[in-house]
């Protein structure tokens, strides 16, 4: 036991020393994150859904395991004219067409176009589940392709768009908010109106009118020392321009946060002490800004996913034959009828993804935002 | 009012002309390419040579920028904006569209509206009980899905040529031709149009109710022993709906002004958003450009007259 402390000699280390040993812990030091992650610890559902996104993220990083030693094929190569063994019998991957019924997929008895039965010119095969040894496990698709293994490589280029895109635009709404927080004034005003024009487009029809100008032909840029020359089919036109599109939504909300902590004392004392501008914007006012960055870059990746596979869909994102989730659902569109799984696979996908960062975002933004603690009690 | 109305004006034209600005730094700076460049992207995929030195002199591309620029504009205005895939004229084709997209937004904005107030409601009164989980396991699973895979699917299996044959497939069909037939048509449409909005406009009135629910006057008016009903219609829900009727005027716009493309494209509505499609697959750029300036100066103006009638609701706004 430690001598009972006379009151001036009573200091916080006291009391830690009389905690520790009362009760053989230590009171450490608990910083904001520290208390963030305990709450967000105590909340299964978000952290449940967190590895949901961590393991579609490894199946689609695994993309090329998968392809070499299950399936034995790759992302773009045609299996038009191949069989396939499905328990013991040779299939063909892609079938001659026929008569369907619309309403089931299964072939008509009848030939004749009637209003139940139509003629499809090649039919993939089917999903073949576990029956044909890893192979064409979600079917094929109209030239033949392993549904499956575009699901993977489709996810890998969906999930790299979504994520660098959202770096960007975060990086970017970080720095325009910062320095219209901080400086105000004309530069204030010169970024307040850079974001309310951007309002005024939609922003579907933004990311289209950008990613169809420059699918065409690429970028193309020859100013003397500066040269640049993209593709039209690199997949950084789509990530450029979704990086871009959501910047306003991100920047305003935080603007007005800096605007407001750049009146508190402690900005004033480090201009006191004769801090530079970029060291108050960069390590006095964003540390305080982070935990919104944070939550804002988990949402910011599930809408641009959203965005990347509705821009793709519409041509005007991922180019063929690249695959991602849009490009897929585009591609499966022709065929639900005979093979609805080609567009339901890369759907559910997308819907598993997003849903499992917005619930995780939710939970994050909980978990910092201590104030969220009184709306979840009612 | 006048001065504010005025004021409003000036700032609208200012964003108008620099929606023009932008739409030919997208177009025609942004690219690059040179002048043969440039014309070969405008004039089309499968455009002749010739053709493509029309363009190109029709454009100004062999000129300074300012004059290609002002070249744009004039075209863009004197309605000779022609796409050189179709030789259609693109203002024409855009006011063919419009009846499709604007009975498309508008019926869908009302049920996203209208269910969304709904959604909010019950699952903040309820908050915590099961009815309120369920809402937003709904509401989340609803924002997570993208808005033209549900349409495929739901097209699919509820619209004739599909599983079932609950709805008719796809189509637009005149309101004036046959109101009924246009009101079936387009139920589908509106329904896959509203989810995300329903969801999302659900989950932001559940926390404004829940925000407001604590405030000063809620206490006094309950500590005055008003009926519990009242408080939430007459207190707590007219504060919390004024965000929501903001953010309607801001979707409804941005919807109406382009973000319908998807719906349109999936239900082969033949609206403006499908032409803008359409469009694209064609690698045509004109109708492009002609919709994507047309639908900026839309949410413009829409967004002038919210103002206006906000500002006539609530005089706070007006010196701001």
């Amino acid at each position: 036991m430690a001598q009972p402390a006379t009151e001036s000699q009573f200091t916080l280390d006291t009391a830690a020393e009389l905690a520790a040993e009362e009760h053989g812990t230590q009171i450490r030091g608990r910083s904001p994150w520290y208390l963030a992650w305990r709450r967000l610890r105590r909340n299964k559902v978000a952290l449940a859904f967190l590895v949901l996104f961590f393991l579609v993220l490894a199946a689609c990083l695994l993309a090329p395991v998968y392809a070499d030693h299950v399936a034995h094929t790759g992302q773009n190569t045609p299996h038009v004219l191949d069989t396939v063994d499905v328990n013991g019998q040779q299939v063909s991957v892609v079938s001659n067409g026929g008569f369907l019924n619309v309403h089931t997929g299964k072939s008509c008895e009848t030939t004749g176009n009637t209003a139940d039965c139509k003629l499809f010119s090649a039919i993939p095969i089917a999903p073949q589940w576990f029956n044909a040894n890893g192979k064409f496990v979600l079917g094929a698709d109209s030239i033949g392709r392993d549904v499956a293994v575009r699901l993977l490589y489709g996810g890998r280029v969906s999930l790299q768009v979504g994520i660098i895109s959202s770096a960007i635009c975060v990086v970017l709404a970080v720095i325009l908010a910062l320095l219209a927080g901080y400086f105000g004034g004309w530069i204030d005003f010169i970024i307040t109106r850079f974001f309310d024009l951007f309002y005024a487009f939609p922003v579907v029809l933004l990311g289209i009118a950008l990613g169809a100008a420059l699918a065409i032909n690429g970028v193309h840029w020859n100013l003397g020392l500066f040269k640049l020359n993209v593709n039209g089919g690199s997949i950084w036109i789509p990530t450029a321009v979704i990086s871009y599109v959501l910047i306003p939504y991100v920047g305003r909300p935080l603007r007005g946060q800096v605007l407001s902590l750049r009146e508190k004392e402690f900005i004033e004392a480090a201009i006191a002490q004769g801090a530079s501008p970029l060291r108050i914007m960069f390590s006095e006012l964003l540390p305080n800004v982070m935990s919104s960055v944070l939550v804002f870059f988990t949402l910011i990746i599930a809408n641009n996913i959203v965005l990347e596979a509705a821009l793709s869909f519409l041509g005007a994102g991922v180019q063929p034959p690249t695959p991602s989730w849009g490009t897929l659902i585009s591609d499966g569109q022709d065929l639900i009828v005979t093979r609805p799984w080609l567009s339901l696979a890369p759907g559910i996908a997308i819907v598993l993804t997003v849903l499992s960062l917005n619930v995780f975002g939710d939970g994050l933004r909980d978990a910092l935002d201590p104030r969220a603690k009184v709306r979840v009690e009612h | 009012m006048a001065a504010f109305l005025i004021r409003r004006l000036i700032g609208a034209v200012l964003v108008c002309l620099a929606v023009t600005f932008i739409v030919f730094i997208i177009f025609i700076l942004v690219p690059g390419g040179g002048k043969r460049g440039t014309a070969e992207r405008i004039a089309g995929k499968n455009a002749t040579p010739e053709l493509v030195t029309s363009v190109e002199h029709k454009w100004g591309f062999d000129r300074p920028i300012y004059v290609q620029y002002a070249k744009m504009i004039q075209q863009m205005f004197s309605n000779k904006l022609v796409s050189y895939t179709s030789q259609q004229n693109v203002l024409s084709q855009i006011v063919q569209g419009m009846p499709a997209t604007f009975s498309l937004t508008i019926g869908a904005g009302i049920i996203w509206l209208s269910f969304g107030i709904l959604v909010g409601v019950i699952s903040a009164v309820t908050a915590g009980r099961l009815s309120d989980r369920v809402i937003t396991v709904l509401a989340l699973i609803g924002i997570s899905m993208p808005v033209f895979w549900l349409g495929i699917v739901t097209r699919y299996y509820l619209a004739e040529g599909g599983v079932t044959t609950l709805f008719p497939d796809g189509e637009y069909v005149g309101i004036l031709s046959n109101p009924l037939q246009w009101f079936w048509h387009l139920l589908l449409p509106w329904l896959v149009l509203a989810v995300l909005f329903i969801g999302f406009y659900g989950r932001v009135l559940r926390g404004n109710i829940l925000d407001a629910i604590n405030e000063d006057y809620v206490r006094t008016a309950k500590a005055k022993g008003l009926n519990p009903r009242r408080i939430m219609i007459k207190h707590v829900l007219r504060t919390s709906l004024i965000p929501i009727v903001t953010l309607f005027g801001l979707d409804f716009a941005g919807v109406l002004g382009g973000g319908a493309i998807l719906t349109e494209t999936v239900f082969d509505l033949h609206g403006v958003g499908q032409y803008a499609a359409q469009s694209i697959n064609n690698f045509d750029l004109p109708p492009i450009m002609g919709v994507t300036m047309y639908g900026a100066f839309f949410i413009v103006v829409f967004s002038v007259l919210v103002d206006l009638f906000y500002a006539y609701l609530d005089p706070r706004i007006r010196p701001t």
